[in-house]
């Protein structure tokens, strides 16, 4: 070390540290489990969760909290900010926010939903679904679709960019802004701004509208494959408002079970933990969250798109409303559980966010200068609870008398996903594995399946879509039979 | 030797002085900027940063504290002097724990403002990563010394304009620290008032105003349109004739 410090010139040398917050694992690893009968018994993904990060906040004032809390998640930064500000503006003492700072969080919420549903939907599933799941690898990636569908290609890049600029006009910068601060906004919206933002959005709207016509194309060619791709039963999960309508921002929470029936409703968020509990496994870092009433076993449950545009009785916006009465009659009265029909849902979704967007932009209140709400007395404790682009996000803390976090858990739309992706994987095993072998096409499938969640396995690299995937096939006495990995496709 | 009395050379301009004014008063009062970090216009300047390093007539000395004087030669914006601020800045970054994205100074921090202007790209060093207690006992005022450079303005604002001598830095060398006088050791129970000069001068976000963090928006905040050395022109030409 010291040679180093001491060498002639110094500052040409180079020297790598690890910096702890950026150490997020880039890994998906799948363990399937056999039975006697060489069938399916167990599927394992094994994700490493950021649990370090709640010991991070820790100590730390609260007013940073959501600045702070956005390097959780490269992709959907905003959510987690708002989740964490939601939490703050109550510890804080705030009273209810300004028309115009709501609207203006919310405005910035659906263009984080726009542009990780794009980036998803675009870069992600679609080289699967335009260009075949079996298709080459190194052809299964944006520049393959480029290459055989450059219109949409085209399109998917700029409602991502849209999203952003969204965004940065209400946070100030693309990725990692500001803007939400305890009690309201930081910044009010131009009239320059809204302008420049309206002026594009019908656009957006259009093109949205074609990915769903597009999906549903994709799912009438063969409808058989897209709806048990995937499949199992389980209950389901999401904010809605107070008139049961889909809001991403804010709302109570729902639960159906996987014939549609209410468990619970408008359940104030603030009282998650007494809802819900976490089981911990030992083969896995990320806990398993779960109804209590209903018990581990059974009490699991999906969120994300699919799960919230079934969970809620309507879309408040009236093209994607059509979308979701058209994906709710594919279950004939009943909700639908194929996993690949999460794209069609949350492209449904994307329709939804650009059209209250526009709406927002439409709202005199938008570009309002009332930014901030009443201070009153601080408070203890608050728990902040949002529809993250992969689903439910809660953050919980409780703030000590002098302004520190004493206290912070979170639970983010992955781990909510986690026992569902499982089952969706060993849906998929049971479906494609045959004999004792993991096939190319096998993993394929498990990818696919993994993808349609678009979990957070690693904020940074699985955009990128170089996230590395693992299987490895154990038999009933544990032996492991065959270990195969691949780069996941979608790496341009 | 320059011909107009009262005047020396700035890396071949001419700077005019007052008499008793240090090389880096005389510089900032005509617009050209010298890094510095530890000195502050309100404060007697101590030296101790040593950003501000120039050389005069060939030795070198520190710009806060030299005396302007008639014809000196004085040189600073070379790629020497600005590569060995840029590393000065660089172990700066590394012996605290400054993470510019999350902190609530980002934008308005010196620190970070000298850093942009040197073009430093990245840290170089390995982090240290430094256990620093953070005190938030004071019922206005969050000393975080995570963020500290111990450039002792806190101190000296303390000491010598609000008359209370708050705080001071103990340890020596990497075990440098700011400390707080009062019987626990805790600013809350310190003198120090969110008034005092101590409160509102530290250059960095070690010493902050509690829960108004990211108050101002980015691109309002003070180096978002302006940088460092642009606004030392623009404030030196508001004040000219
Ligand atoms: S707290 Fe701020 S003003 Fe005081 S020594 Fe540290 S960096 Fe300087
Ligand atoms: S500013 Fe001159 S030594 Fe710090």
């Amino acid at each position: 070390m010291f040679d180093l410090e001491t060498a002639a010139n110094p500052e040409k040398l180079r020297r790598i540290a690890i910096d702890p917050v950026s150490r997020v694992e880039g890994h998906g690893k799948v363990t399937l489990l056999l039975d006697e009968n060489n069938k399916v018994h167990q599927v394992r993904l094994h994700i490493v969760e950021f649990r370090g990060f709640e010991k991070f906040i820790e100590g730390r004032p609260y007013w940073e909290v959501p600045v702070t809390v956005q390097r959780l998640c490269g992709i959907c930064p905003v959510s987690h900010q708002l989740a964490a500000v939601k939490a703050m503006d109550i510890i804080a003492g705030f009273g209810p926010l300004p028309a115009t700072a709501e609207k203006l969080r919310r405005l910035m919420h659906y263009g984080q939903i726009l542009q990780s549903h794009a980036v998803h939907f675009f870069h992600l599933a679609s080289p699967d679904l335009l260009l075949g799941f079996d298709s080459e690898m190194t052809r299964r990636n944006i520049i393959g679709v480029v290459a055989d569908h450059p219109e949409l290609a085209t399109q998917g890049v700029l409602l991502r960019k849209f999203g952003q600029e969204v965004i940065r006009h209400v946070s100030g910068k693309r990725v990692h802004g500001t803007g939400a601060i305890p009690g309201g906004v930081n910044k009010a919206l131009s009239a320059a701004e809204q302008a420049e933002m309206r002026g594009g959005i019908d656009a957006m709207i259009k093109w949205s509208r074609d990915a769903v016509q597009l999906l549903k194309r994709l799912h009438h060619g063969n409808p058989e494959f897209y709806n048990r791709f995937g499949a199992f039963d389980s209950s389901m999960m999401g904010l809605v408002n107070g008139k049961g309508e889909l809001d991403l921002y804010h709302g109570g929470l729902r639960a159906r079970d996987a014939d549609g029936a209410i468990l619970f409703d408008h359940v104030d968020y603030a009282t998650y933990d007494s809802l819900l509990d976490e089981e911990v496994k030992p083969w896995s870092y990320m806990k398993f969250p779960y109804i209590r009433a209903i018990g581990p076993e059974h009490g699991w449950y999906k969120v994300g798109p699919l799960a919230r545009v079934q969970v809620c009785d309507r879309i408040p916006s009236p093209l994607a409303e059509v979308e979701r009465q058209e994906l709710a009659a594919l279950g004939q009265g009943r909700p639908v559980h194929g996993t690949l029909l999460y794209h069609w849902a949350r492209l449904i979704e994307m329709l939804h966010a650009c059209e209250v967007i526009r709406d927002l932009l439409d709202d005199p209140d938008i570009t309002g200068t009332t930014l901030m709400a009443e201070p009153g007395p601080r408070v203890e404790e608050a728990v902040g609870v949002i529809e993250a682009p992969r689903g439910t996000l809660f953050h919980h803390y409780r703030v000590d008398e002098h302004d520190m976090v004493s206290f912070c858990n979170l639970i983010v739309s992955t781990t909510n996903n986690n026992q569902a992706m499982n089952e969706a994987i060993r849906s998929v095993a049971r479906q494609f594995l045959t004999g004792r072998e993991i096939t190319e096409p096998l993993m394929n499938h498990i990818e696919v399946a993994i993808r349609a969640y678009d979990p957070c396995l690693s904020c940074a690299t699985h955009a990128l879509g170089k996230m590395p995937l693992e299987v490895e096939l154990l038999d009933a006495e544990g032996r492991l039979l065959q270990r195969r990995a691949h780069n996941m496709a979608g790496a341009a | 030797m320059s011909e107009i009395p009262n005047s020396f050379t700035l890396d071949g301009q001419l700077v005019p002085f007052e008499p008793g004014q240090t090389i880096l008063q005389a510089a900032l009062a005509a617009g050209h900027y010298i890094p510095h970090l530890c000195s502050s216009p309100e404060l007697k300047p101590h030296g101790s940063c040593k950003l501000c390093t120039v050389v005069v007539n060939g030795r070198h000395g520190s710009a806060c504290t030299a005396h302007a004087m008639p014809g000196q030669d004085v040189q600073s914006d070379t790629p020497d002097l600005n590569g060995k601020r840029r590393l000065q800045v660089q172990m700066l970054f590394v012996e605290g724990n400054h993470f510019c994205p999350g902190c609530e100074k980002s934008g308005n921090c010196k620190l970070q403002a000298v850093a942009y202007d040197l073009e430093m790209l990245n840290p170089h060093f390995p982090h240290f990563f430094p256990q620093r207690p953070v005190d938030a006992s004071h019922p206005d005022i969050l000393l975080d010394r995570n963020r500290c450079i111990m450039c002792e303005q806190c101190v000296e604002a303390s000491r010598d304009i609000d008359g209370k001598e708050v705080f001071g830095l103990a340890g020596r060398g990497l075990a440098s620290h700011l400390v707080v006088n009062s019987p626990s050791g805790l600013l809350g129970d310190s003198a120090l008032e969110a008034g005092d000069k101590a409160a509102n001068i530290c250059p960095v976000g070690a010493i902050v105003h509690k829960r108004v963090g990211y108050a101002k928006p980015i691109g309002a905040r003070d180096y978002d349109t302006l940088g460092i050395r642009a606004q030392a022109r623009a404030a030196a030409e508001g004040e000219g004739p």
